[in-house]
């Protein structure tokens, strides 16, 4: 690891905060899927992407691809913190002409790689990416971070087979495995498990992992980089909503706003992590 | 009647005619395309023998890329092989790409403005036996209103050819359609053509009306205004291969000189290339217009006469719509 644990989880609060000022200032985003990868993306940024925020079209670079476009503020905050651009910039998501556009659109920040937010199609983009990277012996990762209800599309398990027939073990998938999506439980609203077992039958590798445990991920990761024969999709278990007791694991903050009380709750929560710190004064 | 300077075949109006497939014609391009420039790769959807994709696949193997019956993943993946650097061909039948992954194009190809290159082949009533389910008659329509997609409906086999060079080398996204059918190839490889300039045909001294078409119609058209004028009609016939951009120029050219405009296209009414010239005429210059297309209809299976009779799209149709227009026009 080049970081220190708590330097990550530092970050990873920090990043946090970020998100529910930015999902309260715009009054529109998606809160619990944002805060439930933010450990997930601190780790991709800070320890494994080959990357440079100042040369973001460095032809070499590794390419991060969010097919779930919709989780867009925990990767613009923290691309804010690897250097990409001002930090002032989070407050104007989703405002007219920001850099920030309320789902990612590289026409105002190339650096997101694609524009993205109708599901299923990043597994299908990083794939022909990954499948062009091989044809001309160039040596980037792509990685592809896909949500759990997304895996509701018909164009999402095209590219799966797709990818393990081309057996693009340059390309690895992370799935944000959080069991909600916008009308309630992935299991309910339509069943996905048993998921492993799904990619397994599609001749993919399969690694699963805590998505708040920064040493499982980048060992994911690098298990990954050394698997040659497949594909390889990490399935990360995350708490959607992370950090904010009342948003964890609560389907209704897949996609609303909180309100000005809320976010201040919100934001003591993060500031205390969640009660174990005692604030000053208290 | 005809214009001299345009290099047409010198068999035009004869009955041994060459006829050849534009889909060929493609194939032909594309091959001539890749061998230029290697950024050039080639998806399928699981029909590359019809599409005339084989000829790459079999020159080019390490890029061609078969993605098997599936539209969705043939877009979004291409978009990723533009978003790499790659010039991404994707092929299949214009009812399913870009009939079935519409949105997808949108988003993945449209947005950023990715120079793939979406071919619809078998578009139109003229697929005939194989029925309603597979005539792609919307996707002028659906193609045209994406932001900076350009629209092209070639109307033989070198135009087809020459349509898919050019494209290649253009550094947009770009939907042709193809039909199934063999057509006259009244050009021949000298005839100019270039992207977004119109083909005007036919030349008079004292025309009473523009008939402007688009693939397949094209020829009919040559053929309805030879009719016309043995009738002491004289009209000009427009080549619009490129439906987007349109060529605004000559049609308000066009309209100013003849003050009476037919169009006629194998697609729906509604939307279409006639409906790119209307809304040009309705801004810049009106003049009375008649449309031929499909009207509101699904189609059927039929072989392709019986098919453009039942929907209006035969010589005799031309002739009359221009005869009603310069009606129109005088009243």
């Amino acid at each position: 690891m080049k970081h220190k644990l708590e330097d990550l989880e530092k970050i990873a609060t920090e990043v946090r905060r970020d998100v529910i000022k930015m999902i309260l200032h715009a009054g529109a985003g998606h809160p619990a899927g944002s805060l439930g990868m933010v450990d997930v993306f601190v780790a991709l940024y800070y320890e494994i992407l080959n990357h440079d925020s100042k040369k973001p079209d460095w032809e070499t670079r590794d390419r991060l691809i969010l097919s779930c476009g919709h989780i867009c503020p925990a990767r613009y905050a923290v691309m804010s913190h690897a250097g990409y651009f001002d930090h002032k910039h989070l407050f104007k998501l989703g405002e007219f002409k920001s850099i920030l556009q309320g789902h990612p659109d590289k026409r105002f920040l190339p650096s997101v790689e694609t524009t993205s937010g109708p599901l299923g199609c990043g597994l299908a983009q990083a794939s022909g990416i990954a499948l062009a990277a091989r044809m001309d012996g160039k040596r980037f990762r792509t990685i592809v971070i896909t949500s759990d209800g997304e895996h509701d599309e018909g164009n999402h398990w095209e590219a799966v087979a797709f990818a393990a027939k081309n057996n693009l073990s340059n390309l690895t998938m992370i799935v944000d495995r959080n069991n909600i999506q916008i009308d309630g439980y992935t299991e309910e609203v339509m069943p996905l498990e048993p998921l492993a077992d799904k990619y397994k039958a599609y001749n993919w590798s399969v690694i699963e992992i805590d998505g708040h445990n920064f040493e499982e991920i980048v060992s994911a990761v690098n298990k990954a980089r050394a698997i040659y024969e497949n594909p390889t999709v990490i399935i990360a278990r995350t708490i959607p909503g992370k950090g904010v007791d009342f948003m964890e694991n609560v389907p209704s903050w897949h996609a609303k706003a909180p309100s000005d009380d809320q976010a201040k709750l919100a934001l003591k929560e993060l500031r205390t992590l969640q009660g174990k710190i005692k604030e000053y004064g208290e | 009647m005809l214009k001299t300077n345009l290099y047409l075949s010198d068999n035009i109006f004869k009955k041994d005619i060459e006829v050849k497939f534009m889909r060929d014609g493609f194939g032909q391009g594309l091959l001539l395309a890749g061998e230029k420039d290697d950024r050039i790769v080639v998806l399928s959807a699981d029909l590359k023998e019809s599409t005339k994709a084989n000829y790459f696949a079999d020159k080019f193997p390490n890029r061609f890329i078969e993605v098997g019956v599936a539209e969705q993943a043939l877009v979004t993946i291409a978009s990723g092989f533009a978003n790499y650097g790659k010039i991404p061909f994707v092929t299949s039948y214009a009812i399913f790409s870009p009939g079935r992954n519409w949105e997808q194009i949108r988003t993945t190809i449209g947005i950023d403005a990715y120079p793939v290159k979406i071919i619809g082949a078998q578009s139109g009533l003229n697929i005939g036996h194989y029925g309603v389910t597979h005539q792609g008659l919307e996707d002028i329509a659906t193609m045209r209103v994406i932001p900076g997609m350009n629209v092209v409906a070639p109307s033989d086999y070198e135009e087809a050819k020459k349509a898919t060079l050019e494209m290649a080398k253009i550094d947009e996204p770009f939907y042709m359609r193809l039909p199934r059918i063999d057509s006259p190839v009244y050009t021949t490889e000298k005839t100019p053509f270039k992207i977004g300039k119109a083909n005007i045909l036919t030349e008079s001294k004292k025309p009473e009306a523009t008939i402007i078409a688009c693939g397949l119609m094209v020829y009919r058209a040559l053929q309805a205004a030879k009719e016309l004028e043995k009738n002491g009609i004289e009209s000009i016939v427009v080549n619009m291969h490129t439906i987007k951009p349109l060529d605004d120029e000559i049609v308000i050219r066009q309209a100013k000189l003849t003050g009476a405009v037919v169009t006629i296209e194998e697609h729906q009414l509604m939307g279409g290339m006639g409906s790119a010239v209307s809304e040009v005429l309705s801004k810049n210059y009106p003049v009375p217009m008649e449309m031929l297309g499909v009207q509101n209809k699904f189609g059927q299976s039929g072989k392709p006469k019986e098919l453009f009779e039942e929907y209006g799209l035969t010589k005799e149709d031309i002739v009359k719509a221009v005869k009603k227009v310069i009606t129109r026009k005088n009243n």
